[in-house]
């Protein structure tokens, strides 16, 4: 379960933070969305990896056969902010889409752009068309 | 346990709900309500710093849990000391955004406003690292709306930058949250604190490493190298009332590295003690270096105001990152200092942006300003401060730095970088002084485009710029008092005693 969980946090986060790096708002709000839940899975797993074990110590257990909660609780709270950021954020790049005329973080038109980007714009945007 | 603590917290929450109830009653009761409440923090903030003044630690227990289970709030000098720093910026502001009507452009101004301050008084006044991230997210959301505030182009790209790059830095904050947690099985700064001494010794790296990202989040707030890009472009594309407002966000990294580095890994952690201390003062040279630069470069007077307020936090990280009493001192007075006149010089900035018309703050001629004579001498005194020329306060800030640094090792670089960069925007501002307000245009024909001086919000300016000379006259109590809230922050042992030794209040009628 170990390798499993780690492997799961570590290919999030690898996909997140590439998805942040690109020069869209669409994939960059993905890629935050991934690196979120790559944080919750990892603060999850700060309170130990347990299977079947209660969150609350009852009298008959003994005091290892608990699940710490604590950070259950902190992961409620990180996703509830990291939704409520993620809704901003779209409803921000739309905002962005629609004043700046382009879905480029810079705003910058499709023309003003470095040859590779062009490219990329070509791929997503057939419809828009690039200017040479 | 007395319940002056959490006042400054709750105060602008419930005035924060009580606006969105309000809004159907029209600006002008709005403006009331959020007026009194930021004079009513100011009157708390005054209160808290009497109280702290003796150097006991005010510790509020949320929920009566005791320390290291429940979250708590405690009150110092130096954290009283933040809250009135806030508190005077806030209300300066906010009387800015009323008189030039500002507040009009949105419907939520002032319940953002109100929250912002609740966030920003939360953070300073926490005791827990896991709520010290939720009232960061508090503070940068309302601020999202705040930079937001009045729309347009420029001010849209910049949010965007803005949010992504703290949405980032949160982030950050909770994978080093939850390291920290997983180690040292705690959240509570004071019991992280006691523990870390005891630590096994294989997981001092992990502890360093989570230290570390820690540093970078609140280098992100901080808008420390190579994180401040950001920065310049968010303060100086929003209205002026909220750039004057976030000249405290700047400083709430600041203070957070002081806190929780100074409080964690301090003193008492053994072979970890002040292992961040190179970075924070090889970063805070770099900053500077930059800074100074971008002084020179900007293209507008706001933008420039923006990398002053970058030069005046990097001088701040110099100063922590000196790494001592009287160090620690010299940056909180420094701290008040340019806190405040940043703030003002961005409501300065919008006064002439607003009296140049359609020339804006663009360094180009332009027809004379109206009452350019009292402007003039207003802007030339608030250069003088924030370059730190004598004799206002930002000399005698820079000075404290300086004589601090003066037994460090690395002191010919921290002097040839601090004083290089002083010159270049002393320099700068003189030409940027001169290219406003005297090579300017004849009037042109019609009757000038420029709105006339809005005499109401000016007196917010003058008020923010009169700290200055204050500081300079009162220089002898202001040190002595920033100098024991300094002693106090070095004493890491005392802050874990009080904090982990609060009693909780014995309720009668809930025993059973």
């Amino acid at each position: 379960m170990e390798y499993m969980i780690s492997l799961s946090i570590g290919i999030l986060t690898a996909t997140g933070v590439f998805l942040t790096l690109r020069a869209r708002t669409f994939p960059v709000v993905l890629g935050l969305t991934l690196l979120a839940y790559a944080v919750n899975l990892f603060l999850f797993s700060m309170g130990r990896l347990t299977i079947g074990l209660p969150a609350i110590i009852d009298k008959t257990a003994k005091a290892a056969q608990y699940s710490d909660p604590l950070p259950q609780a902190l992961v409620l709270t990180a996703i509830v902010i990291a939704f409520g950021m993620t809704a901003f954020l779209i409803v921000l790049a739309l905002k962005a889409r629609g004043e700046l005329d382009s879905d480029h973080v810079d705003g910058l038109a499709d023309n003003q752009q470095t040859p590779d980007q062009r490219d990329i714009g070509k791929n997503i945007d057939p419809d828009r068309g690039t200017v040479q | 346990m007395s319940h002056l603590t959490a006042w400054p917290v709750f105060l602008p929450l419930i005035t924060g709900f009580l606006l969105i109830l309000l809004r159907g009653k029209g600006i002008y009761y709005q403006r009331i309500v959020s007026l009194s409440a930021v004079a009513g923090l100011v009157a708390l903030a005054v209160a808290l710093i009497v109280v702290s003044l003796p150097g006991q630690y005010q510790v509020y227990l949320l929920g009566n849990w005791t320390a290291p289970f429940g979250i708590v709030l405690v009150a110092d000098r130096a954290s009283a000391l933040m809250v009135s720093i806030t508190a005077v910026l806030a209300l300066a502001a906010l009387w800015y955004a009323v008189a030039s009507n500002t507040d009009e452009k949105g419907p939520h101004f002032h319940v953002l406003y109100q929250l912002q301050l609740f966030g920003l008084n939360g953070a300073f006044l926490t005791g827990d690292l896991f709520n010290l991230f939720v009232f960061f997210e508090v503070l940068l959301l309302a601020s999202y709306g705040l930079l937001l505030h009045g729309g347009g182009r420029l001010r849209t790209r910049a949010g965007l930058h803005y949010v992504v790059i703290n949405l980032i830095g949160s982030t950050l904050f909770l994978f080093a949250v939850g390291t920290l947690y997983g180690l040292l099985g705690t959240l509570n700064i004071a019991d992280m604190a006691a523990r870390i001494a005891t630590a096994p010794g294989d997981s001092l790296g992990l502890i360093a490493a989570a230290g570390l990202l820690l540093l970078v989040v609140f280098g992100v707030k901080a808008a420390m190298f190579p994180l401040y890009l950001w920065m310049p472009g968010a303060y100086a594309n929003t209205s002026a009332p909220v750039a004057a407002l976030f000249a405290i966000m700047t400083k709430v990294g600041i203070y957070a590295i002081i806190r929780v580095h100074g409080t964690i890994f301090g003193s008492e952690a053994g072979e970890l003690a002040y292992y961040y201390m190179p970075w924070v003062l090889g970063l805070g040279l770099v900053t500077l270096t930059f800074a100074a630069l971008g002084v020179m470069a900007a293209r507008n007077l706001r933008e420039q105001i923006a990398y002053l307020v970058l030069a005046s936090v990097a001088t701040l990280l110099i100063g922590v990152g000196l790494n001592g009493s009287s160090a620690l001192s010299a940056t909180l007075y420094y701290l008040i200092h340019s806190t405040l006149i940043a703030g003002a010089m961005f409501l300065l900035a919008d006064v002439i942006l607003k009296g140049r018309g359609a020339f804006e703050d663009r360094f180009e001629s332009a027809p004379q300003l109206p009452n350019a004579v009292v402007t003039g001498s207003v802007f030339m005194f608030g250069a003088i401060a924030i370059t730190g020329m004598p004799p206002l306060s930002g000399f005698f800030g820079k000075v404290l730095i300086l004589n601090a640094a003066l037994h460090h090792e690395w002191v010919a670089w921290v002097f040839t970088i601090l004083l290089a960069a002083s010159l270049l925007t002393i320099i700068t501002m003189a030409r940027t002084g001169s290219s406003i307000f005297y090579r300017t245009l004849p009037p042109p024909p019609s009757p000038a485009a420029g709105e006339p001086l809005n005499r109401n919000a000016f007196m917010a300016v003058i008020g923010l710029f009169l700290v200055s000379p204050v500081l300079v006259i009162c220089a002898q109590p202001v040190t002595a008092f920033t100098a024991s809230a300094a002693e106090q922050l070095l004493d890491s042992t005392a802050y874990i005693e009080a904090v982990l030794s609060a009693p909780a209040v014995n309720n009668p009628s809930i025993e059973e």
